[in-house]
Parts: C-alpha cells; sequence; structure tokens
C-alpha cells in the first residue's frame, strides 16, 4: 500500500452518461431522504466503470449530487483501492500475488506482464493493457490467476497467460475461467470421490 | 443514575455518561487524544483504555457507555480499574505503537512545552523505544494562510476534521487514504474559509496544526499569560493575551461556558500583529496640512487654543468600537463639563435610544440561553459574519436538534439550515406567529435593521412581532439584540447618546457641523471638512488622517478596562503589554486634557475613574454578571410603530476580517481577507 493521490493529469469536466444518470438517480432513491451519501460508493463506482477511473470532477460531481462536501467523497476514493486514482488500460489484469499463487508461479506471470506491459499502473501506448499486483481474490484452489477487468483467468501458465493477451491484444474475447482442462475449480482431470454416484 | 466501582470506590453517574466521563467523576485520571468533550466521539486515539471487570480485553472509555456495562453475577455494580497494571501495559503499548511515527523533532516543534502527547508520553509511556524501522513522512499541506501543517507529526485523531464538520459548520477538512498512510488535508488542498479554523490549532494534541503567524516566535513558558477580554466583536469572548516583552505574541481563547466555550473566532486570535504595525506612538499637530510629531504639552496647548475659541455647542466628540466603558464615562463627562450635549457612540447610525431602558438594546436571552431557545428568528444580521462565536452557539443548538430559525434578511451561508421569510421590514410586520408556537423563542435583530432612517420603526416593528411570538413570557425573555461594536452596549449604559438638543453621529459628521470635534477612536466615519478634529486612538487609520492633533491611545492590550457585551455583561480586559512610544492610556489623556480645557475631571487615578462611574451605574461593578433588565422597556419600545421604507436589511460587516483598525493594520487579516474576496470568483468558476 503506498500513498495515493490523484492523477496529475484531469479532465476538465465529467458528466454521467444518459443511461448512468438515470441508474445513478434510481441509486440514489433506494436510500432515504438525508441518506443520499449511502450512494455514493455505487456513484464511484458507476464514474469509474464509464471512464475507466475516478477523475476529480467526477468527485465533485457526484458530491454535489449527494449533497456531500468535496472532501467527504475524497475521502472515500481514497479509502478504496479498487478505485482507480489514475488511468488505466483498457484491459485491466489485477494480478494475485498472494502466497497460494505465489507458489504455483504468479512470479512467472508478473515477468510476463513486465515484459509485454511494463512497470505497474503503466498503460501501454496503445491503451490497452495496465496491470497490477493485488492481494488474495480468493481463487486459490485455481492459483495462479488474474483478473482481467470484470473476469478471471485461472491455472495459469505463462505461455496460457500469454495466449489470453494475444487474444484481447487482438480484440477477440478469450474463455474466462480455468485455462486447462478443469471444470470450474473441480479437481484437475475429473473427479477423484463419488465416482458410482449415479451410475 | 447507575452504581460504578471505579478504582475501589462506588460512584453513582448518569447511565448515559461515559466510563471515561465516569472515572472522571470519580477523581481518576485518564489521558486522551481524540476524546473532546465538545466533538463527537471517534474512539480512534486508544489512549483512554480502561480495565472493566469481565471484559478480556481493555475497553476504550471514552466510547464505552456506563449503561453498557454489564453488572456482576450477583447484581453489583460494574467495576472499571485505571490504575491495575494491565491499565498500566495498555497504555504505554499505545503510546509506544504513537511514537512509532512520531518524529522526535519536539526541540524545533512550535507544540513543544504545551503538547499533550509529549506530557502524556512522559506520564504513560515508556523510556525508550524498540522501533527500528524507518518511520513515516508525510507531505505537509497548505490549507490556508492561518494554520502551519507539519503532517509528520500527526497521530490521526480527526479532532480537526469533526471540529472543522461539527462546530465550524464548515465541514472542509478530511482524512485521505487509510491506515499509516491516512493524512488529513483539505479537498485538492484549498485555504480553508471557516472564520472559526484558528481552534484547530487548540485541539491538535500535536504540532501538527500550529499557528503559522506565530510560528517559531516563542516558546510557551518565555511568554506572560494575562487574562482579558476580546473586543473584536461584541460577544465578549474570554480570552489570554500571551505577551513577551512588550509585544503580543498570540491570543488564546479561555474557557467560559457563558460566552465563548472553549472557541474563539479567527479575528480575535490573529488580530496581534495589527497591534505592532501602523501604531500611533507620539502626539501629532497639524500645520499647514501637515502632520507634524509634537510634545504631549503642544498637542494640548493647540487643543485649547482651539476649545477656547469656540461656543460649547461647538462641541462635540464621537466614541469609536473599541472604547472601554472607563474612557467613553471620561469622555463624556469632559464633553458635558465643556457644556456641550453633543456626544454619540452609534458611529454606525443605529437607532437605538437607551433611555427607553436597557432592556431595548442588551442580548437579553444570553449568549447560554440560545442553548434553551426552541425556536430562533434573525432578524437583519449575519451573525456568522457579525459574531462567529454565537453563531456558533446558535448552529451547536440547531445539531441539538427540535428548534427552528427563521431569517429575515441577507440570505447566507449561516452553517446551519433556516427558513428564509424574507428580505426586509415587509416581511417582519406581516409575521404572523403560527399555530406552532413555541415555549421559548429566541428573536435576535441585527445592527444591519437599526442602522438606517427608520431603524426605530423597524425596532418597534420587531419588538412587536416578537412579543406576539411569545419571546417575552415568564422567566423567558428572548428579544435580543446582536451588536456588533464591543463598546458599544457599554457607552449605552453610561449614556454616550446626544443629550438635549445634541447631534448624533450623522450631523456632526457634516461639514462645518462643529467648531472642535473629539474622535475617541472613532474610524469608521468619514468626518466631513470644518471641525477641528481631535483623534485620541492607537492607529494610523481613517480618524487619524483626518484628524489635525493626535493624541496616541492605548489599544485593548495595553489597558485595564471595562467592556460590556452585546448581553450587557460587564467583563474586565487587563492590561497585557505596554502602550507603544509616548502613548498612554485613553482615560488618563482625557484627565490631563480635561486639565488644560479648564474642565478638570474629578478623578485621578482608574480606581477613583471607576468609583465615580460605578456609583452612578451600579451593574458595571458586578464583572462576569448580567444585570437582568427590566422587560417593561420592550413594550414601550414596540409601540413607537412608525412607517418602514422597503429596502432590504443588509449586514453591517461585508468584511469580516476588516473591521476595525487594528484588524486593518494586521498582515495576517489582509491576507485572510484577500483570500475571502477571491472566494465568490471560485464559486462561479
Amino acid at each position: 500500500m503506498a500513498v495515493r493521490r490523484l492523477a496529475e493529469k484531469q479532465p476538465k469536466s465529467f458528466a454521467f452518461s444518459n443511461e448512468n444518470l438515470a441508474w445513478a438517480e434510481r441509486e440514489i432513491k433506494k436510500y432515504p431522504e438525508g441518506r443520499q451519501a449511502s450512494a455514493v460508493i455505487p456513484l464511484l463506482w458507476k464514474a469509474q466503470e464509464q471512464e475507466g477511473w475516478v477523475t476529480e470532477p467526477a468527485i465533485r460531481v457526484i458530491a454535489d449530487m449527494l449533497g456531500m462536501a468535496h472532501i467527504r467523497v475524497l475521502e472515500v476514493a481514497t479509502f478504496y483501492t479498487m478505485f482507480n486514482l489514475e488511468p488505466v488500460g483498457k484491459y485491466l489484469i489485477q494480478l494475485c500475488g498472494t502466497t497460494p499463487c505465489m507458489l504455483r508461479g504468479a512470479e512467472e506471470l508478473k515477468k510476463v506482464c513486465r515484459r509485454r506491459i511494463g512497470e505497474q499502473e503503466q498503460v501501454t501506448k496503445d491503451g490497452k493493457f495496465s496491470w497490477r499486483e493485488v492481494e488474495c481474490l480468493g481463487a486459490c484452489v485455481n492459483a495462479p490467476m488474474v483478473q482481467i477487468n470484470y473476469d478471471y483467468y485461472e491455472d495459469l501458465t505463462p505461455e496460457s497467460f500469454e495466449k489470453i493477451l494475444d487474444a484481447l491484444a487482438a480484440g477477440k474475447e478469450p474463455k474466462p475461467g480455468p485455462q486447462i482442462d478443469r471444470q470450474f475449480s473441480a479437481p484437475v482431470g475429473g473427479p477423484t470421490t463419488l465416482k458410482t454416484v449415479g451410475k | 443514575m447507575a452504581k460504578l466501582i471505579v478504582d475501589g470506590t462506588e460512584i453513582d453517574v448518569p447511565p448515559e455518561y461515559t466510563l471515561l466521563q465516569a472515572c472522571e467523576a470519580a477523581g481518576a485520571e485518564i489521558p486522551r487524544f481524540c476524546f473532546h468533550e465538545r466533538l463527537s466521539i471517534a474512539g480512534n486515539c486508544r489512549m483512554c483504555l480502561v480495565e472493566v471487570k469481565g471484559s478480556p480485553k481493555p475497553v476504550a472509555s471514552c466510547a464505552w457507555a456506563v449503561k453498557d456495562c454489564r453488572p456482576g453475577p450477583n447484581g453489583e455494580p460494574p467495576v472499571v480499574n485505571t490504575k491495575t497494571a494491565m491499565v498500566k501495559k495498555a497504555r504505554e503499548g499505545v503510546m509506544e505503537f504513537l511514537l512509532i511515527n512520531h518524529p522526535l523533532d519536539c526541540p524545533i516543534c512550535d507544540q513543544g512545552g504545551e503538547c499533550d502527547l509529549q506530557d502524556q508520553a512522559m506520564a504513560y509511556g515508556v523510556d525508550s523505544s524498540r522501533y527500528e524501522e524507518n518511520k513515516r513522512a508525510v507531505e505537509d499541506k497548505y490549507i490556508g494562510p492561518l494554520v502551519k501543517t507539519f503532517m509528520t507529526r500527526c497521530i490521526q485523531c480527526t479532532r480537526c476534521i469533526r471540529f472543522a464538520s461539527e462546530v465550524a459548520g464548515v465541514p472542509e477538512l478530511g482524512a485521505i487514504g487509510r491506515g499509516e498512510d491516512m493524512e488529513i488535508t483539505t479537498y485538492l488542498e484549498h485555504a480553508m474559509t471557516s472564520e472559526l479554523q484558528g481552534n484547530v490549532i487548540d485541539l491538535c494534541p500535536v504540532g501538527a496544526l500550529t499557528s503559522k503567524p506565530y510560528a517559531f516566535q516563542a516558546r510557551p513558558w518565555e511568554l506572560i499569560k494575562t487574562e482579558s477580554v476580546d473586543v473584536m466583536d461584541a460577544v465578549g469572548s474570554n480570552i489570554r493575551v500571551d505577551t513577551r516583552g512588550r509585544e503580543v505574541l498570540r491570543v488564546l481563547p479561555r474557557l467560559n461556558e457563558d460566552i465563548n466555550e472553549e472557541w474563539i473566532s479567527d479575528k480575535t486570535r490573529f488580530i496581534w500583529d495589527g497591534l505592532r504595525t501602523q501604531r500611533l506612538d507620539q502626539p501629532y499637530v497639524r500645520e499647514r496640512g501637515k502632520l507634524r510629531p509634537a510634545t504631549w504639552n503642544e498637542a494640548f496647548a493647540a487643543i485649547a487654543k482651539k476649545v477656547k475659541g469656540v461656543k460649547p455647542e461647538k462641541i462635540g466628540a464621537i466614541v469609536g468600537d473599541l472604547a472601554s466603558v472607563e474612557e467613553v464615562f471620561a469622555l463624556k463627562d469632559l464633553i458635558e463639563k465643556l457644556g456641550s450635549p453633543h456626544i454619540d457612540c452609534r458611529q454606525d447610525g443605529v437607532q437605538i435610544d437607551p433611555s427607553l431602558g436597557r432592556a431595548g438594546y442588551i442580548f437579553n436571552a444570553t449568549i447560554a440561553g440560545i442553548d434553551e431557545a426552541d425556536s430562533i428568528m434573525i432578524v437583519g444580521s449575519n451573525p456568522r459574519r457579525e459574531a462567529p462565536i454565537l453563531n456558533a452557539r446558535i448552529r451547536k443548538r440547531w445539531r441539538a436538534g427540535g428548534v427552528k430559525i427563521g431569517v429575515i434578511g441577507e440570505r447566507a451561508n449561516l452553517t446551519y439550515d433556516y427558513e428564509y421569510l424574507g428580505t426586509g421590514p415587509e416581511s417582519l410586520a406581516n409575521f404572523k406567529p403560527g399555530r406552532d408556537k413555541t415555549k421559548k423563542p429566541l428573536w435576535i435583530i441585527g445592527q444591519g435593521a437599526l442602522a438606517r432612517k427608520d431603524g426605530t420603526s423597524v425596532l418597534a416593528a420587531f419588538m412587536k412581532a416578537a412579543i406576539s411570538a411569545g419571546a417575552l413570557s415568564d422567566g423567558w425573555n428572548g428579544i435580543s439584540m446582536l451588536h456588533t461594536a464591543a463598546s458599544r452596549v457599554g457607552a449605552l449604559d453610561v449614556g454616550a447618546v446626544p443629550g438635549e438638543g445634541g447631534m448624533t453621529v450623522e450631523e456632526m459628521a457634516k461639514k462645518d457641523a462643529l467648531g472642535v470635534l473629539f474622535l475617541l477612536g472613532a474610524d469608521e466615519i468619514e468626518v466631513e471638512k470644518g471641525a477641528f478634529a481631535v483623534y485620541i486612538g492607537t492607529h494610523g487609520d481613517r480618524g487619524a488622517h483626518r484628524a489635525d492633533v493626535i493624541l496616541p491611545g492605548a489599544a485593548y492590550t495595553e489597558k485595564s478596562g471595562i467592556y460590556v457585551n452585546t448581553e450587557g455583561r460587564p467583563q474586565l480586559a487587563n492590561r497585557a503589554a505596554f502602550p507603544p512610544g509616548d502613548a498612554r492610556e485613553d482615560w488618563a489623556i482625557l484627565r490631563a486634557l480635561s486639565e488644560q480645557l479648564e474642565a478638570k475631571l474629578g478623578y485621578d487615578s482608574l480606581a477613583e475613574l471607576r468609583r465615580a462611574m460605578m456609583q452612578k451605574h451600579p451593574h458595571l461593578g458586578k464583572i462576569g454578571q448580567i444585570e437582568r433588565a427590566d422587560a417593561s422597556a420592550l413594550e414601550k419600545i414596540a409601540k413607537l410603530a412608525g412607517n418602514v421604507d422597503k429596502t432590504a436589511f443588509a449586514s453591517p460587516i461585508t468584511e469580516f476580517y476588516l473591521t476595525n483598525p487594528i484588524a486593518r493594520a494586521s498582515a495576517v487579516m489582509a491576507e485572510c481577507a484577500a483570500l475571502a474576496a477571491q472566494r465568490p470568483l471560485q464559486a462561479a468558476e
């Protein structure tokens, strides 16, 4: 964890798209009068979905929408590490580096990232990729794994990881989930127990 | 009431007390950093840990209520220990953690010598540290010209954040990041805008927030501390003036629950650099259009020559906003002895007639009474600018809930919600108490509603509306006037208003209205050409520029004087330093001058002057107490109703930071005023 700051380069303004605005207004209505501030995290998340990251104008816009002081929203945005305060690539790779993944070869995946993308939090020139190491994403059975935007890619090897990156770079949609012959987190190579059940 | 055993002694406390309060009631000392009586409970510093019998872990006593404690197995009262080995160890542990990231820079820290962390580390800490890693370092933040930050020292107690959002009502401070990386800052390091922001310096238990103007000026033990009273507004905040040699180095608040609690406004706190600059330190006499330095005798002779050359009714006097009652009394005495009825203290031209009764011009409800009010109506006033401390009190009442606030006049951000009822006298005249009449309505009228031609009628309409709303009942007088000048109530008390056939300030200031005009620190009016002006005051401000003779006086920190605040409470300001150069205390100047004018005043010392004054006005002798005024005056005033015009009420204070000659001489206040002037531009972006 390091000190989190807003990006130096900021866009001039922010506005929710019509669709997102309608969604935000619905979200705000969920809370009773005087408790609109409760909607701050969903709204920040929506802003991040729309822009890829939480911009400074977005913080102000959301604060004004919810009747909060600007600093209050900044507090929330800087507290939660899943709010990106700087631009990220179109595909944000969150690479799990916690013990199980590390033991199963996360270090090798990091090398791939470094070679193909660069250092953490750097966006490639074409704007497609950036990566960061994160703490456990809760898919230890399928270690090592990465999360790319909303999808988990599991049971990776450097080769299969590179294939995924190639596919994404080519604009294809690689299949999420285990990248080896395996159903979700069931045992590799098929079931080992309860084989007779149902036979 | 709930029973509790603290350190073996059984005590009886209200069940909603926190353990910390209960322990203090039992006489035990509990160290703390984040807990503060006037702020919400945060419970994050962990310094107040105590042992509660039955709980396996120590308990943060500030965040644990007495009613949350479970009784013993046979219904015995809960047992709390504050002196056991467990508590000692817990405190040592917390202290060690706090000191891990706290720099060891006490020798260069402005808080040194008056630092909670320093004191408590001595009392509750251990002698050495086991920490060998690098300490955390935090970037300093810009949060305005008044508060200097040194963020590495911050222990993240969040008192400043809570103060800004709760008491000051301007939620500008916040904590960004988290854990070790948590940092206190304003949004994008904008300057704070609250006029109470200086209080965060006092609240900060370490040296993270210190006074910028006072930075590296002195150590607390070098300073001589004098208890005094503030004159920046009519609230009369209790202050402590710290001096070294003859220089005032800082002003701090003093606890007074009935007035300022423990807060003071920024103008009160940071005015002191204005006490050094632009000072008048010797008499001046105008010769051939130019002021030249003179001796006291030359100056007196020049005045005496002029005074003897004019008829008594051509002599007048205007009392300024910072004069103490003694000076006003002596000046009035002198003017009367000279045979003139022309004296006036109402520089801003407010229509207040003290002869109708004292209740007509004081804050009858008292400032502490705001806490009791169940509805508040503010007429023609912007209390946030006119009396920030009083405004904070109204905000406190609003936060407690169950109060309706209405405003007639300027529509300003007062830091609390209110119902806006109109701009001017019409709205006042149309006021009809609804069915939701409250028991203790508080009606506040500001000087903005009275400093106009129809002021008397406005005041009458105000009284009428307030009485109809039930602001006057048995045991409650909620009809209150908020003054802006520290000298005003005292001057009205001693009757410094035109006598029979006397002229008002406005008339006296007119061209050629008078032959000789005495200005006792009167800097807020433009005196037109004609009269020979004698200025008795402290700063080279408007009055001194107009003057033909300048007699250098003493500022409020340089004399002993009684000031009566807007509640009608006389308070004693003490001398903390001496006036510069040849300057003298104002009453002494008047006394010496009177001899030269052959109208000798009958007192040779301040004590004699006070005795004479108190004989005439006995209530001024009751320092710190309010003499309740006879409320029948209010009904009398209500009957004076006349025609009112439709102009909207406007607050008399447009620039909060520049309301008096001391403030105008202060570089710090000038910087604040410049920042404040930029603000509307920012908002318009």
